[in-house]
C-alpha cells in the first residue's frame, strides 16, 4: 500500500515539492545567515574581523571580544537590571492580567459590559507620549524602577486572550459547583483557577518577559541615571551611538587594533544579550505558538 | 415544624426571585476585588492621561501646570499644518506604513502555503523553529547588526562589496533612499516566519477528505495548494489585511528612531519620532502642548481609519473587532 502510494507521485508532484523544499532551504539560509556571522565573527580575531576576512566561519579563533564584554561594568549593571527589570515586571504583568482576566470571565457579573469596554477602548486611543510622561513626572516615578514596572502593566491584548482561555477551557459550571460546596471565590481562583492555567500563565509570562527584556524605549524616556539602565541602553550606547570608552579597551597602544576590537565587541555584545533568549525559545516555543493561536480565536 | 419549615421555603422563593442588581452586585463582591487593581491601573495610567489631551489646546505653562495653562483653542494644530515637517512625516509615514503592506502581508501566507506541502515533520519543524527565532531579536540588536554587517567598510557588505566591485560599495545605511527598504526589509526577515504561524493554524483545519477526494481526481499537489489550501486560509487572509490597513498612520517609534542618522532623517522622520523629539527628547525646552496635539492629531486619525475597517470587516466577513 505505502509503496503504490509512493509510486503514485506524478512527476508534475514530484517538481512541485522540489521547488517548495528549495524555496524553503533558501529562506531558512536567508533567516540564518545573519545570525551565524555574527555568531562567528565574535568568535574571531579583531584583526580579522577589522579586516572583513569572516564570511561564514570564526577566522582566527579567539574569545577576545567576550573579555572585552564582561570588562565593561556598564554591561553587567545592565544585565543585572534587565533581569530584575524582566522578574518583577513579569510577576505584576501575570498578576494584574490574570486577576482583569478572571473577573471579565464571569458571565453575569453587573458591569461587564461597561468595565470590558473600558479595557479595550485604550487598544484604541489613548493619551498618547506626552501626558503619559507628565503623568509619570507628577507621580515622581521618573527616574526610579516602578517607572520600568508599571507602565504596561497590563496589555490589553494578553488580557483578552487570557479571558478568552479561561471562557474556553474551564467550564463556568465548575465556578458554580465551587461556590455551592462554599467556596469563596478567592479560593476558586487560587486554587481551581491558576492551577488548571497553567498552560495561560506560561504564554503570558512568556509574552511579557519577551516584551520587558528586549525593549529600550520606556527606559531612554523615563530612566536617567546609569546605574538604573536595563541591558537594552547600554546595547543601544555602544552598539547605535557607538560611545565605546576606550580606557576600557585592551592595549589602548595598539591603534590599528582599536577599530577591529570595537567591532568585535559589538559583534560579542550581541550574542551576550541575545543568548537566553535563544537558549530558552526552542524550549518553550509551543507556548508561544499557543499563544498566537488563543489570540487568533475572536475575543 | 412544617410551619418553619414552610416559611423557611417561602423566604427562600423570595430572595430567589428577588435576584435584583444589588443582590447580584453584592453576590459577586470578591469578583470587583479582583478587578479593583486592574481598573485602577486603567484609570490612572490609560485614563488620566487622557485628560493631558486639553494640552493640545493650550499653551503649556510650567508654573500653571496642564490645567491652569491658557487655551489657544486651534494654535497647535495650525502650527503644524503649516510647518514644513507636516509636508514630510505624514508622506514618510504612510510610505513606510504601505511598503511594509504591500511587501509584508503576502509572504507569510505564501510561506505557510509552502510550508503545509512539505510531508516530513522533522523538517517542517526545523524551518519552523529558525524562521521564527528572529522574531525574539530586541529592536537594539537588529538595528545593531544592520550598522554592522551593511557597514561598507568591516561589515559583510562591504567584504563582499570588495570582492565584487574591488572597491568599497556605498554607504546604504547613510543613503536616505535605501533607508526605507532598509526598514521594511529588515522587518520581514524578522517577522515573517512568525506571521504565518496564524495561517498555519488555519491550515490544520482544511479537511483531509477534501484533499484525498481531489487527490483521487487527479489534482497535483500544486492544484490543491491553489484550490483547497488558499480559499481555507483566505477569511483569515482577509481579516489580517483589514485590520493592518487600520494601522496604516501609525509607525511605531521604536525601530525608526534608532535607525535614523543626520543623513536619511529626511526620509525617515515618522509621526511617532516627531512626537518624542518635540514633546520630550528635545534637547532645549520640550515643548508639551505641541508633541500633544500632533500626537492627538494621529491619534484621532488611527481611531477613524480603525472604525472604518471595522465596519468594511463586518460587512464583509461578519467579523470585528467589537
Amino acid at each position: 500500500m505505502k509503496k503504490s502510494k509512493a509510486v503514485k507521485i506524478s512527476t508534475a508532484d514530484r517538481t512541485f515539492y522540489i521547488t517548495a523544499d528549495v524555496i524553503l532551504w533558501l529562506l531558512v539560509l536567508l533567516v540564518s545567515y545573519p545570525l551565524i556571522y555574527i555568531l562567528s565573527a565574535s568568535f574571531s580575531d579583531p584583526s580579522n574581523v577589522a579586516a572583513g576576512k569572516v564570511y561564514l566561519w570564526p577566522v582566527g579563533f579567539s574569545l577576545r571580544g567576550y573579555e572585552e564584554v564582561f570588562r565593561h561594568d556598564q554591561v553587567w549593571v545592565g544585565y543585572r537590571n534587565t533581569i530584575f527589570y524582566t522578574v518583577f515586571g513579569t510577576f505584576i504583568n501575570v498578576s494584574m492580567t490574570m486577576m482583569a482576566a478572571f473577573g471579565l470571565s464571569k458571565r453575569n457579573l453587573p458591569g461587564k459590559n461597561l468595565f470590558t469596554f473600558l479595557f479595550t477602548f485604550t487598544m484604541m486611543f489613548g493619551g498618547g507620549l506626552v501626558p503619559f510622561y507628565l503623568l509619570l513626572r507628577d507621580l515622581k516615578m521618573l527616574n526610579t524602577v516602578w517607572a520600568m514596572l508599571i507602565p504596561g502593566a497590563i496589555s490589553v491584548y494578553n488580557m483578552i486572550v487570557a479571558r478568552t482561555f479561561i471562557q474556553s477551557n474551564i467550564p463556568a459550571e465548575l465556578s458554580e459547583a465551587a461556590s455551592i460546596d462554599g467556596c469563596s471565590d478567592f479560593r476558586y481562583f487560587f486554587e481551581i483557577l491558576l492551577p488548571l492555567s497553567k498552560a495561560i500563565l506560561a504564554v503570558l509570562a512568556l509574552f511579557y518577559a519577551v516584551g520587558h527584556w528586549n525593549s529600550y524605549f520606556n527606559a531612554m524616556i523615563y530612566l536617567r541615571d546609569p546605574s538604573l539602565f536595563p541591558l537594552q541602553i547600554v546595547l543601544r550606547e555602544i552598539l547605535i551611538l557607538n560611545q565605546i570608552d576606550p580606557s576600557m579597551m585592551l592595549d589602548p597602544s595598539q591603534q590599528e587594533r582599536l577599530e577591529g576590537m570595537a567591532d568585535l565587541l559589538k559583534y560579542s555584545l550581541i550574542v551576550v544579550a541575545t543568548v537566553p533568549i535563544m537558549c530558552v525559545y526552542p524550549f518553550v516555543q509551543k507556548y508561544f505558538i499557543k499563544g498566537v493561536m488563543i489570540g487568533s480565536l475572536k475575543g | 415544624m412544617k410551619q418553619v419549615a414552610a416559611s423557611a421555603s417561602g423566604a427562600r422563593s423570595v430572595v430567589k426571585s428577588k435576584t435584583t442588581l444589588g443582590h447580584r452586585i453584592l453576590r459577586n463582591w470578591q469578583i470587583y476585588i479582583f478587578l479593583l487593581l486592574p481598573l485602577a491601573y486603567l484609570l490612572i495610567f490609560a485614563y488620566y492621561p487622557m485628560t493631558g489631551l486639553q494640552l493640545a489646546f493650550k499653551k503649556f505653562d510650567m508654573k500653571l501646570g496642564i490645567w491652569g495653562s491658557p487655551w489657544v483653542g486651534f494654535d497647535q494644530f495650525t502650527k503644524f499644518f503649516s510647518s514644513p515637517y507636516f509636508k514630510t512625516i505624514i508622506p514618510n509615514t504612510l510610505k513606510i506604513s504601505i511598503y511594509s503592506l504591500i511587501a509584508g502581508f503576502p509572504l507569510p501566507i505564501i510561506f505557510a502555503l509552502l510550508l503545509n506541502t512539505v510531508r516530513s515533520t522533522r523538517f517542517r519543524k526545523t524551518v519552523q523553529t529558525i524562521t521564527y527565532l528572529p522574531h525574539f531579536i530586541s529592536v537594539v540588536v537588529l538595528v545593531g547588526m544592520l550598522n554592522q554587517l551593511l557597514n561598507p567598510v568591516v561589515g559583510v557588505y562591504g567584504s563582499i562589496g570588495m570582492k565584487l566591485l574591488g572597491t568599497y560599495p556605498v554607504d546604504i545605511l547613510g543613503k536616505a533612499d535605501a533607508f526605507i527598504h532598509i526598514y521594511v526589509w529588515s522587518g520581514i526577515w524578522q517577522n515573517f516566519g512568525w506571521g504565518s504561524i496564524i495561517y498555519m493554524a488555519a491550515l490544520t483545519s482544511v479537511s483531509s477528505e477534501l484533499h484525498e477526494a481531489a487527490e483521487i481526481d487527479g489534482a497535483s499537489r500544486f492544484q490543491r495548494l491553489l484550490y483547497i489550501d488558499f480559499p481555507s486560509i483566505l477569511p483569515t487572509a482577509t481579516i489580517m489585511l483589514i485590520m493592518n490597513s487600520g494601522q496604516i498612520m501609525s509607525v511605531g517609534y521604536e525601530k525608526v528612531y534608532l535607525m535614523q542618522n543626520t543623513l536619511n532623517l529626511s526620509q525617515s522622520e515618522v509621526i511617532s519620532t516627531y512626537v518624542y523629539k518635540i514633546g520630550i527628547g528635545s534637547s532645549s525646552i520640550p515643548d508639551y502642548s505641541y508633541g500633544t496635539a500632533i500626537g492627538l492629531f494621529n491619534s484621532v486619525i488611527n481611531l477613524v481609519l480603525l472604525v472604518l475597517v471595522n465596519q468594511v470587516s463586518r460587512r464583509l466577513s461578519e467579523t470585528s473587532l467589537w
